[in-house]
């Protein structure tokens, strides 16, 4: 039978995270956001507690534990703040995944260390500003020139690519045409302070404030031919997997924010009066938030289950698209009706409501917009 | 150096706390139940010593069953095993009768250098458990520490009080406890979570350890709760309209409070 229990162990981690998020980001994160500064001090404390680890075996420096590990950690962090939540998803599915699913011995042993130890941060570059959903379209390019890859291009949009502590960005670039005439794309490590390479100034976003997210080009920027993640050519496939299990790690992000929205409206509803009466007595009221709790309930289960796929081996490319979809809705939905339930107050920024309906629009975009999604959905449809 | 912990499970100081209302005891059901925030502070400053002095830290203690969650918590953070003493015959135990009992309990723990606790439970708040068990185990006691230091055979205590600083010094075994400043608490990692479950926790009832029944429990015990009410609701506030006068009523009302 189906059994959607978690682990005793799983558990404790949920509730570690769980007490580190209430203790340690709650009472500064609205701060850091309204200053749109990167949170250092609550990041290395993150690392300390092994979450930039928490996929990957003891020998790289990770915990032991495993993706799902890391969805839980996720959740309880969105479900105070997005930002610190999606520096942790993006460090490990987009930073260290790569480097540990597909990296040579000597590129591990290089990299994982401190990237589980969260004293280091890598991102991922793909989206070009010419196009980020049609990622196969990339314009940059890597030419080999001896035993150096000469990369020029650029990207935009890329997370923790630039921090006091991100120490590379894996980035994917042209490297020649197959033997049916297309695009050969690789993927390769870019060393920070390369030169050639250079890291503009950080956006200024409408959400996610307090991470890190910058443009990126290259010119004649070198590397070392060993910066090749893996083969040559498979940067195509590896990017789809590397996007297909990212779907259900920023799911669990969409699913704490939602649940955030029902802890914060829970706690307001039962304290503020209208028309002499708690508004959380009004039907109108209570069917928001019932509303709320069903949309987080399904998407919680729509995400268990593709992590409990994935984890399984089996495929669940499907499953992780449904999750990230119906989470990243969730999300949107009830940081609508959270905000409005706090009136006034939820369009104030010192309000957490407020911030949760800023962060959750980007859910809807990064990692693959709603509309690819249900390309993926229809397409394992035989659409 | 061995060092035990004692720790305590008790109601998170987040949720809604009751009293049962037949025996005015805690009514455990009624709340989350967490490792108390200050004996994760004192078990910190155990795996500092360790970290520096080597040898094992254990942790101990009494209460229920379900108190096995704060002992793998203390487990997960890095303490080496554990001594869980649980009986029914316990319920309602005053502070003397837990001191005698997790007494016997340090003692089956070999070779201990120092006991380390908590200065207040945020539960009972009673404050003296640790001078109790001190006493019992005819050790040194030094209480309210802000800052430990093990040097050899001797321990170094910075006590803080409202009274002021203290610095104490006292000859190992010794028992100490330990106040909020002491340390920031780490949070356990996923890895010392998975370590928890293998970990050695010896559960011990009270015939054990040679304590008799009449001893403890709501019978044994030489303090009674006779009565109990919840705190009352905050009352509202005084308004104070400001008239040009505002400053002058703030005043009057903080003198007439003694306030000023
Ligand atoms: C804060 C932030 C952080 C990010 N972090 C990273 C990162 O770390 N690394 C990285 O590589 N990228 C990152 N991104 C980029 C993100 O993944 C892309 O923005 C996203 O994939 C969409 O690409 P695009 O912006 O180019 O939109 P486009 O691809 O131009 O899409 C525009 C619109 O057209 C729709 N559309 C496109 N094709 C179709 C179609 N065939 N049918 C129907 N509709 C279609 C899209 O759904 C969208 O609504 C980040 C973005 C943001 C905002």
């Amino acid at each position: 039978m189906v059994d959607f229990r978690i682990s005793e162990e799983h558990e404790a981690l949920r509730k570690t995270v769980e007490q580190f998020a209430r203790e340690e980001v709650a009472p500064v994160i609205g701060d850091f956001y309204e200053r749109e500064e990167f949170p250092y001090e609550i990041v290395a404390k993150m690392g300390q507690m092994g979450l930039f680890g928490l996929p990957y075996p003891e020998e790289h420096g990770g915990m032991g534990g495993d993706y799902f590990a890391l969805c839980l950690a996720l959740e309880e962090l969105a479900r105070v703040d997005s930002s610190v939540a999606v520096t942790l998803e993006a460090g490990v599915s987009l930073g260290s995944m790569p480097i540990y699913r597909f990296g040579t011995r000597e590129q591990q042993e290089r990299w994982l260390p401190q990237l589980c130890a969260g004293t280091a941060l890598a991102g991922f570059g793909l989206t070009e500003p010419g196009g980020g959903s049609d990622a196969g379209a990339t314009r940059t390019t890597a030419r080999l020139d001896g035993d150096e890859w000469v990369i020029n291009g650029s990207k935009c949009f890329i997370t923790n690519s630039g921090t006091d502590i991100t120490q590379a960005v894996t980035v994917t670039a042209v490297t020649g045409q197959t033997p049916e005439g297309r695009k050969e794309i690789s993927s390769i490590i870019v060393p920070s302070g390369t030169p050639g390479f250079t890291v503009s100034r950080k956006y200024s976003k409408v959400g996610w404030n307090a991470s890190d997210t910058h443009e990126l080009s290259f010119s004649d920027c070198r590397v070392p031919a060993a910066n090749l993640l893996g083969e040559r050519g498979r940067g195509y496939a590896q990017f789809l997997r590397i996007l297909d299990e990212g779907r259900i790690a920023i799911a669990a992000l969409g699913v704490g924010l939602a649940q955030g929205c029902v802890d914060e409206c829970l706690r307001y509803v039962q304290e503020r009066e209208a028309f002499g009466h708690k508004i959380g007595t009004y039907q109108a009221i209570q069917f928001k938030i019932a509303d709320m709790e069903a949309r987080v309930h399904t998407a919680r289960l729509a995400y268990y289950q593709a992590a409990a796929l994935m984890l399984r081996g089996e495929p669940f490319k499907k499953e992780s698209a449904i999750a990230k979809l119906v989470s990243s809705n969730a999300a949107m939905d009830n940081s609508r009706e959270a905000t409005q339930i706090f009136g006034g107050y939820g369009f104030m920024n010192e309000y957490p409501v407020g911030r949760f309906y800023r962060d959750a629009k980007i859910l809807e975009i990064g990692e693959g917009t709603s509309e690819v999604q249900r390309m993926l959905i229809a397409r394992h449809l035989g659409l | 150096m061995n060092i035990v912990v004692l720790v305590k499970q008790v109601p998170d100081t987040y949720s809604e706390r009751k009293l049962a209302d037949a025996d005015h005891t805690l009514d455990r059901d009624s709340a989350d139940a967490v490792l108390d925030e200050i004996n994760e502070r004192a078990v910190e400053e155990a795996l500092q010593l360790q970290a520096t002095h080597g040898g094992e830290v254990t942790v101990v203690c009494v209460g229920p069953d379900r108190a096995t969650d704060a002992i793998r918590k203390a487990l997960s953070m890095g303490a080496d095993k554990a001594v869980h003493v649980s009986d029914a015959a316990l319920h309602g135990s005053d502070a003397i009768a837990t001191a005698k009992v997790l007494a016997k309990a340090v003692g089956t723990v070999e070779g201990v250098d120092l006991v380390l606790a908590g200065n207040e439970a945020t539960d009972g708040r009673v404050g003296a458990l640790p001078a109790m068990v001190a006493e019992l185990l005819g050790l040194p006691a030094l209480t309210h520490a802000r800052k430990v230091e093990v040097d050899g055979s001797t321990v170094k205590v910075e006590r803080e009080t409202d009274e002021g600083v203290f610095f104490l010094e006292a000859s190992l075994p010794a028992v100490i406890s330990v106040n909020e400043k002491i340390n920031e608490p780490r949070y356990p990692s996923f890895k010392g979570i998975m370590a928890a479950k293998k970990k050695p926790v010896s559960t011990l009832a009270i015939g054990d350890l040679g304590v008799d029944a009449g001893e403890v429990g709501l019978g044994g015990s030489w303090t009674q709760v006779t009565e109990a009410a919840p705190k009352p609701p905050r009352a509202a506030g005084q308004r104070v309209e400001d008239e040009g006068d505002g400053g002058v009523k703030v005043a009057e009302y903080l003198v007439g409070q003694k306030l000023i």
